[in-house]
Parts: C-alpha cells; structure tokens; sequence
C-alpha cells in the first residue's frame, strides 16, 4: 500500500523516465506475501472445517460405540455340561440335557477353546472345533460349555422386544414408538400448518400477518420441556377426559404425539408459507383473470406450483417429530414397549436415551454402548430426511429463481 | 345474473365512464371515459406511468387483487356495471380475459394450462375438443400436438404466449384485454402474436395496451392515447379514435408530439 | 398461416355453467377452515401459557408441625432475636443446636436467619394439597370443602410458587423452600460458554463462506454439511458431548489436568462439558443467520472498498463487518435463547439431579432451568409440578426478554 501511494505522488510530481516507470511499476504491483491475510483466512477456514469435525465427531462416536455394541461379548452359562470326553478331532460332542436348549449358529465356549454348533440332535450335537482362532483341544467330561450373547444386527434390527436385562435387544420396540409418536404429531401439524400457510399467504390482511406470526414465532420458542409439561398436565388428562381414565393410560404416546404436533406446526407453517409465497404473482393472476375463485387458485394453482417446497417443510417436521426427545421423555413413558396402541405407554428411541443415561451408567457396558446403536439409527434416519428435504428445496428454488 | 351479461345489440363491448383509479391516496387515473367497439382492436399507449395497465385491469377488475386500490366512476360491460355491488367480479374475468406482460402458463401440462380454466368454469362439453379448438385458434396446435403432456413451460417464450392465449380464449370470453403481450417476445414472436390478435378480431372485441407506436398502428382498428395530466401528474384519456386518424391527423397537440418522437 | 388457423367455433358461452354460488360457498367454507386452523394454532399457545400460569398459582393446604401461633400471639416475623432463640431452644434437640452453633452463634445470627431457622425447623409447614389456580377461581367452594374434610388441621392458603423467594433460594427437597437460584445460574454459566466459543468460530465460518470460499467441492460440502448439522436431532449433540467432552477430554473438561477440579465433579460432567456440547449445537444455527446477515450487505460497498485498494481481510474487517453485525446479533441472540431452553442433551451429558450450591466456575457440577422443570415435572408428587410450572414462566420470561432485545436491536438497525 505505502509503496503504490509514494510510487502515485512521485510519478505525478517529477517526470520519471519511461523505462524507470516501468521497473517501478513491476516491482510495486508485484504480488507479495502477505502473512496477516493468508492467516486470517487459514483461521477462518478453520472455522469453517470444525463443522466437518462435528460431524465426523458423530458419525465416528456413534459408529464406533456401536461398533462395541455389535462386537462386544458376553459369556454366559448354559449350565449344559460335556455328558463324555471329547478329543481335539472330534466333530461330534454329547451334552448333558441340564439348561437352555442349543441352536444351530451359537457360539460355545469349552475351557480356551470356542465352537460353532452346527446341529443339534437331542444331546448330541456337531461342531465346528475351534473358530474364532482358537485351538481346538481335548475336553473332558463335566467340562461346562458357555454360550456367546452377542448381539447380531440382525436381532438388532429384526426383533421387537428390548429389555437390556435379559438381554434383549431389539430395536422395533423402540422405532415403533417413535414411528407413533411422529405419525400422530404428522396427522396434526401437517393439515394445521398447511392451512396456517396458505390463510397467511392467501388470505390473511397485512395486519392479521402482523400479528400472527411472531405469535407463530413464539409458539416455536417454546422450550420443549415445556411442551413436555404441557403434555402431561393438560393434554394427558384431557385425553383421559374425553376416551375414559380406563383406556387412556397416564403415560401414553398419543398425548405425546398431539403435542409434538403443535410444536411443529410452526414449522410447518413457516416453510411453507414460504414456499407459496415464492410462487410468482403472475400465477395468481392468470388465474384469477380464467375467472378462478380465490379458493380456486390458492389450491388449484398456487398450492401444486408449491408442492415441491410444501413437501419439504413436510419432511423436515418429520425428521423434527422424530428426533423431539423432552416431550416423549416426559409423557409418553419409560420403558421399551411394542404395542401399537396410542393410548399405552411406549418408549422412543430419544425417550430410551435420555431416561437411561440420565440414570447413572457404567461406561463400556451393554447399556451404555446400546444407547450410541440407538443413536446412530436415529441420526442416520433425521439425516435422511435432512437431505432429501434440501435437496427438494434446492430443486423448487431453482425452479423460480 | 348471467341474463344481464348476455351479448346485446349495444356495439359498444366496453363503456368506462368517469373512471377514476387511486392507489391508496395517489390519483393513478383521472375521469376516463372510453368507449371500446365490439369486435375491434383497441390499443391504448401512452408514455409508460401514464396508467395504461391500470385502465385496463380496470375493465376485468384485476385492479382489485391490489389491497390498496380503489376504483370509481362506472365500466359497463353489455350495458352492466361490473362496479356495482350484485356484480361478481369472478363472473366478470371469465367474460373478459387477460393476456399478460409476461408468458405465466401454469407449471402444468400444455393440455392442462388450457383444460384448467374451462374446467373450473364448469365446461360441460367434450374437453379434447375445446383443447384442439383453442389451441388451433391460438396457432399453436401445430407446434404441440404431439407434446400436449409436457410441461406448459417447456416451450419456447413466444410459444408460452400463444399456449397463455389459448388459455383465455378456452374459457369463451367476450374480451380479451391484453397487456403489452408481445413486449417479452423477440420480432419473429411478436408478429405471429399480432397475426394471431387479427385472426381472433372477428370473434373477440381485443383491448391491448402496448408501449409500441408501431404495433398499435399495425393491429389495431382504435387508439386511445393516455398521457399524464401536468397538474395531478394522474394519466387522462388524451384522444381516442380510429387509428389510421389518431397516428395521421391528431387533434391533440400533446399525441402529435407523442407520436413524432417529441416525448415519451 | 391465418386461413389455416381459423377454425369454426364450435363450443360458445353457452357449454358452460359456472355454478357460481356453489363455488362461492366452497370458498366461504373453506376461509373459514383455514382460519380455523389458525386460531386452533393460537389457541395451542393460550393453552399453553393458561396451563402454565394455572399450575404456578392457586389454593395449597399446609400443615404445621407446630403451628405458628402456638408459638407466640403476635406474628413470627415481628419476635425480636432473643425471643426467636428461647423458641429454638425450647424446640430443637440439643444436637441439632450444638450444629447450628457451630456453624455460627444463635446470638450473633439476624432475626432474618432465626425466623428462617424457626420457620424451617418448629414451624416446619408442609404442603398435604394443592389445587390449580383455575380450580381455585372458579371451583372455590368445592375447594374449600374438600380441604375442610380431607386435611382439618391444615391452613388453606393461597399461594404464589413464583416468589422472589423461589428465585433466590437454592434447590431443595422441600417444595415450600425449593427454588430456581442454582439453576438460572447454570444456565446462565452454560450459555456464556457456548456463547463465547460459538460466536468467533459461528462468524468466522460465516465470513469464510459468504467472503472467501470460492465454489469447489470442499467449500460446498462444508456448506451442505452445515444444513445438515442445523438439522440434527439435539439429543445426537448431547451424544457426542458425552463421548468427547466428558469421556475422551475428562481430565481437561473436570479440571484435573490444571489442578481446578472440584471433588464432587471430577468424571467430567461440568460445566464446560454442558457449554462446549451447547456451543457445538448452536453453531451451524449462528453461521447460517450469520451467513444470512453478510449476504445482505450490498456487495457495492465491497467493491468500494476492494477498489480502493484494500485487502479482502480489511474490507471485511472495515465494511462488512459494520454493517452486517446488528444482524448477526440479532441471529445469535435467537440461537442463543433457543439453546438456553435445550434439555436431552443436557440430561445425556449428566446434569446433576440435585444440587444446592450456587456454581463457582466453569468446573462444577452443573444443572440448569429447563432440567429443574424436566426433574420437577418427572416428580411422582404432584406439588413439584406446581414448581415445574413456576420455573417454566420464570424461563419463559428469560427467553421473552432475550427475544424483546433482538426484536429492539433489530428494529433499530432497520430504523437506521
């Protein structure tokens, strides 16, 4: 800077020689380092790739915790014992008929060395000797065989009951919840808001919008314990009120549901209203000058022209119902439960999160590393819904812009 | 009702008779009064901000879509009113229809753009045919027979204009006010559009408001001229007359001075 | 081209019927389904707030162990110190005394201390029952009845739950001294922290993006990744605090690796675990309303500036910094209030469920408003909802006057 000023003022005052000029020139207009910007801007990138971070920090601790989840084992008695003596060849073992019946695919452990069972008849049973890198080696009678309580993916993901007590860990009990709860919060956010978007964006004076929204505004404000509390003492036994103290259980997913749905109706409306009032004025008026009636073009031709961004406000609220937590956690109950009745206590995948780790947990415990499979089922599933959601908005954007 | 608005003898398809358009406190259009020939091409111009548009969304009362506009003074259409009270202004766009600055077809099919107004006007004939009719009326019917399912918006800008055309003529209206129709299109589209507005003269009175001298004396059979009164700088009818006469023998000293290229 | 396009007309006017007032009435009913479903909407929020305010006033049944006037015929509050010492005497165990002795001298104590002494020790009122306000208004007598023959020997009083006692006190097990003071403090504690590690990374990001980051791959996929973030459940975030903060970063978030940390706090579970885990979810939400507020500075001023010679950095720094900031603000402040009611993840990272001494840094224990009303809402008693519904207006009324200081920052930015 000081170097271009004194070059300006001296080359204005004395008559420089053309060829001076031109060194000048070139050394003065050069591009140099300079250290300060350069920083700056390497800091402020940095500021940009701690977002990055963040989520590689999620998808690396929710998937490596569920990893342990998957991996970790659990010897557990089967109070079966060797029935004769078994050498370190030998496909064929004979058990005691004490204890809890084998399976084909379970995983045995005898002394160091572990097997695969690969069927079972009566008390005689084939194996295959020494999987998982162990040896085999010969046994003798009496010896006790335990059996591994690895949680497959496929029990994760396949099963219905979750009761980490004994032991069991399926998910639907869980999802199935959480599916209630958002479908019922759906069924009331998505007519409301829709409705609320296009009485704004249609109908609605200049002056009612005036008012309307920032009271939109705060109902969206609102802490969700709040919400939470708002269930359970007025939505809970109101239900109660109106279906019979009998039906409707204190805790249940329905009074959750309701009010997960008017948290999200300003959403709803919100994104929405967007969308229509995105959609040009020249629509409206082609329509209105065919002799459409106001109804007729807010829902014949504004409405679909906005599908696309109404669709996204749409998922992004369920993405929203899904990963709500103080609302189920307060309301809808504790502890897992598979039933598809909205008046039942139920658990959700946020409800299940919250209440154990509240409690006090070990960490590395089948609990604790549950919780983080739980958690990355619900992250991947808001992600999903995050990004279809955008990239419909992307789309819709480019459409009238 | 619909009796009132029946076709009458009257050769007048427009009378606007002291019409006066504010917008919240400003006078946008000073006492106009205006009779438009049944069956002819009307054009108005003026300078631009001299309420053209305005005049015209006057006649179908799209002026009232604006929250802050107020209209006085009387427009008859048929020799009704449509600013009296029993009139309902969604019966009146469907007898007079509106062609836009800019092509705005729906985000619909090419068949549906024209289907949708008939349909919600309660057509009770067979639709195919009305669709083929104003599309062959709009000289578009060649061009797209073969893509009527694709998107209104797929055409080409001058396309769009005519499909926005065969949109209005569908619904069977009396008047077709057109608003600076070709000012988006490139020549080639803006003749095929002032081809069209000749075709469709026998069968529909035609208001257009255009910013173009030389349009408005290539198509139409009327001018009226607007310009910007000096002291309430609201726009007045200056003159109004066959077009051959208004563009050689102006009355006003104002149009000659418009029409030579002295202002506007 | 015309004569090919002339086509003779076959439908007219007459094939259609407009049905006007059929189509009219659809209208009129369906304008009033909509405004319906609006004011089902504000309904929701009067209901909200009525239920809140019902459950934070009304009658409450109280029984003393010793009433109040056995004690003495005038009002406790006026009995001088020496006469609240011969009640104490006369009433507490010796051992109990000898503690409060200990802790310091009865004689050298106000008459403030031993009426509260007297109060929470002889008198020792406690709730048997309580009606909501609505309930108290409009169903009095029933009240009264009720209270008459289920609680004969309690004193039916009308109470306020919000006092400016329940704003100072400490959190307690007793409903009649419970109060929000540690955790209005924890919260205030947490969303500084996040405030202060989230708004210099929030701004900074936003200026790379909106200022520096040309359009390649890297630069949108930090955006994309952004939107994304901004759309994460906040129980994930309270996830990752535990995982990071608390676990892997234990010995920095307890204050053991500086030699700071407080016994009873030592796992990690501060503080500063709860603010930082704050700090990372509220950050895309700055940087997107932060991105927002550059983007609407004009990018003429830029081009004044960069055509005057200046870098990039001090055109940011000079010129749309300035203007851009009373909206940034505006953004933040919203975020903020958002976070200052946030609870799962909170709850995930171990919020304590009971502590009664007021936070002293960024290494205790901490719990905050939003799980005070979680806690007391959970509570079996039926009381405890009472103080749920107290502490949510006064958290309420904390977000109401964040969000009036955007509002008027706001609105003198665009009075400008």
């Amino acid at each position: 800077m000081g170097a271009i000023k004194s070059w300006v003022s001296r080359a204005r005052g004395i008559a420089v020689p053309t060829v001076m000029m031109n060194e000048r020139r070139d050394s003065a207009l050069h591009r140099r380092p300079r250290v300060r910007e350069s920083l700056i801007e390497a800091f402020l990138l940095l500021c940009g790739v701690l977002s990055i971070l963040t989520t590689l920090g999620i998808v690396y601790e929710l998937g490596h915790e569920s990893l342990r989840f998957f991996t970790s084992e659990q010897w557990e008695a089967t109070n079966k014992e060797l029935a004769a003596d078994v050498d370190a060849a030998t496909q064929t073992i004979l058990v005691t008929n004490t204890g809890s019946e084998l399976h084909p695919g379970d995983n045995l452990r005898v002394g160091s060395e572990e097997l695969m069972v690969l069927t079972v008849v009566g008390d005689t049973v084939t194996v295959e000797r020494g999987v998982q890198g162990t040896a085999p080696s010969a046994h003798v009678s009496g010896a006790s065989l335990e059996r591994s309580e690895r949680v497959t993916l496929g029990e994760f993901l396949g099963t219905t009951e979750w009761n980490p007590q004994i032991g069991k860990f399926g998910i639907w009990a869980l999802v199935n919840a959480t599916l209630m709860t958002s479908l019922i919060a759906l069924l009331v956010a998505l007519p409301v808001g829709l409705a609320v978007a296009i009485y704004l964006s249609e109908y609605a004076t200049p002056r009612a919008r005036q008012v309307l929204k920032p009271v939109l505004e705060v109902l969206a404000g609102v802490p969700t314990v709040v919400y939470g509390y708002f269930a359970l003492t007025l939505m809970t036994p109101l239900l109660r009120w109106i279906f019979g103290a009998d039906t409707v259980k204190i805790y249940n997913t329905a009074s959750a549901g309701l009010v997960i749905g008017i948290l999200i109706i300003p959403l709803v409306s919100s994104m929405s209203e967007d969308a229509l009032t995105a959609v040009p004025r020249s629509l409206r008026e082609a329509a209105y000058a065919l002799g459409a009636t106001k109804l007729e073009t807010a829902v014949k031709v504004v409405l679909p022209a906005a599908l696309s961004g109404i669709a996204a406000a749409f998922i992004l609220a369920a993405s929203r119902a899904i990963g709500e937590t103080m609302i189920v956690a307060i309301a809808a109950g504790a502890g897992a439960a598979f039933t598809f009745n909205p008046f039942e206590p139920a658990e959700t995948m946020t409800g299940h999160i919250v209440r154990i780790s509240g409690g006090d947990l070990s960490y590395d415990s089948m609990d604790y590393n549950s919780l983080f499979a739980i958690g990355l089922v619900l992250f991947l599933m808001t992600l999903g819904l995050n990004i279809i959601s955008q990239r419909i908005v992307r789309r819709f954007r480019e459409a009238y812009e | 009702m619909s009796e009132q608005l029946a076709p009458t003898d009257n050769p007048y398809a427009i009378e606007a008779v002291g019409l006066h358009v504010y917008y919240d406190q400003f006078l946008a259009v000073k006492d106009v009064n205006l009779r438009i020939r049944r069956h002819k091409i009307t054009a108005i111009i003026g300078p631009s901000g001299c309420g053209k548009s305005t005049v015209l969304r006057s006649f179908n009362r799209m002026n009232e879509l604006v929250p802050t506009a107020r209209t006085e003074g009387q427009v008859f259409f048929n020799g009704v009113d449509i600013y009296q009270p029993a009139v309902d202004p969604v019966r009146v766009r469907q007898r007079i229809g509106m062609v836009f600055q800019k092509p705005n077809p729906f985000p619909k099919s090419i068949y549906e753009n024209v289907a949708w107004g008939a349909r919600i006007n309660g057509f009770r004939g067979d639709m195919d045919a009305l669709v083929y009719e104003s599309l062959q009326q709009a000289a578009l019917w060649e061009e797209v027979k073969d893509k009527l399912h694709q998107s209104g918006l797929s055409l080409s800008g001058g396309q769009q204009q005519r499909l926005c055309i065969a949109r209005t003529i569908a619904v069977k209206p009396d008047i077709i006010l057109m608003d600076e129709p070709a000012s988006a299109l490139d020549p080639i589209a803006t003749l095929r559009i002032e081809q069209l507005m000749q075709d469709l003269s026998s069968a529909y009175t035609i208001i257009i408001v255009t910013h173009n001298m030389q349009q408005a004396a290539r198509v139409s059979d009327y001018t009226a001229f607007f310009s910007l009164d000096e002291q309430d700088r609201a726009g007045v009818l200056i003159e109004y007359d066959e077009t051959d006469r208004l563009f050689t023998r102006p009355q006003s000293k104002i149009t000659d001075d418009y029409i030579t290229g002295r202002f506007g | 081209m015309s004569a090919l396009t002339r086509t003779t007309e076959t439908f007219t006017t007459q094939d259609f019927s407009p049905r006007l007032s059929q189509r009219r009435r659809a209208g009129r009913i369906w304008a009033v389904v909509l405004q319906a479903a609006t004011v089902v909407a504000m309904l929701a929020l009067i209901a909200l707030l009525v239920n809140i305010i019902d459950g934070a006033f009304g009658y409450a049944a109280v029984e003393y162990t010793v009433p109040p006037e056995t004690l003495s015929s005038v009002p406790l509050e006026d009995l001088s110190q020496d006469q609240l010492i011969t009640i104490l005497r006369e009433h507490l165990s010796t051992g109990l005394l000898r503690r409060y002795e200990a802790e310091k001298p009865l004689s050298e104590r106000s008459a403030e201390d031993l009426y509260g002494l007297v109060v929470e020790r002889v008198v020792a009122p406690k709730v048997v029952a309580q009606w909501s306000l609505l309930d108290s208004v409009f169903k009095r007598e029933e009240v009264l009845r009720t209270a008459a023959e289920q609680y004969p020997d309690a004193e039916l009083r009308m109470v306020s739950w919000l006092t400016t006692r329940f704003l100072t006190a400490p959190q307690s097990g007793d409903p009649m001294r419970a109060g929000v003071r540690t955790a209005i403090l924890g919260s205030l504690w947490t969303v500084a922290i996040a405030l202060l590690t989230a708004f210099p990374i929030g701004v900074g990001a936003a200026i790379y993006l909106e200022e520096y980051a040309r359009d390649n791959a890297v630069n949108r996929v930090i955006q994309v990744n952004i939107n994304n973030l901004a759309g994460v459940p906040s129980i994930i975030y309270g996830m990752l605090g535990l995982a990071v903060f608390v676990r892997m970063l234990g010995r920095f978030t307890s204050g053991v690796a500086f030699g700071l940390a407080e016994p009873s706090a030592a796992n990690g579970r501060t503080i500063l675990s709860a603010g930082l885990t704050l700090g990372l979810l509220v950050l895309p939400v700055i940087i997107i309303n932060a991105q927002e507020a550059i983007r609407a500075v004009p990018g003429s001023l830029r081009e004044a500036s960069l055509g005057l010679g200046a870098t990039r950095w001090q055109t940011v720094w000079h010129h749309v910094l300035p203007s851009a900031l009373p909206g940034i603000l505006t953004g933040t402040i919203l975020a903020i209030s958002r976070v200052m009611g946030e609870t799962a993840p909170l709850v995930v990272i171990g919020a304590s469920t009971f502590i009664t001494v007021d936070p002293s840094g960024p290494f205790s224990q901490f719990t905050t408003l939003p799980i005070q009303i979680y806690q007391w809402t959970s509570r079996p008693q039926d009381v405890f909802r009472n103080l749920a519904a107290a502490a949510s207006l006064v958290l309420l009324g904390m977000l109401l006057s964040l969000n009036a200081v955007a509002i008027l920052l706001r609105n003198r930015y665009r009075g400008k």
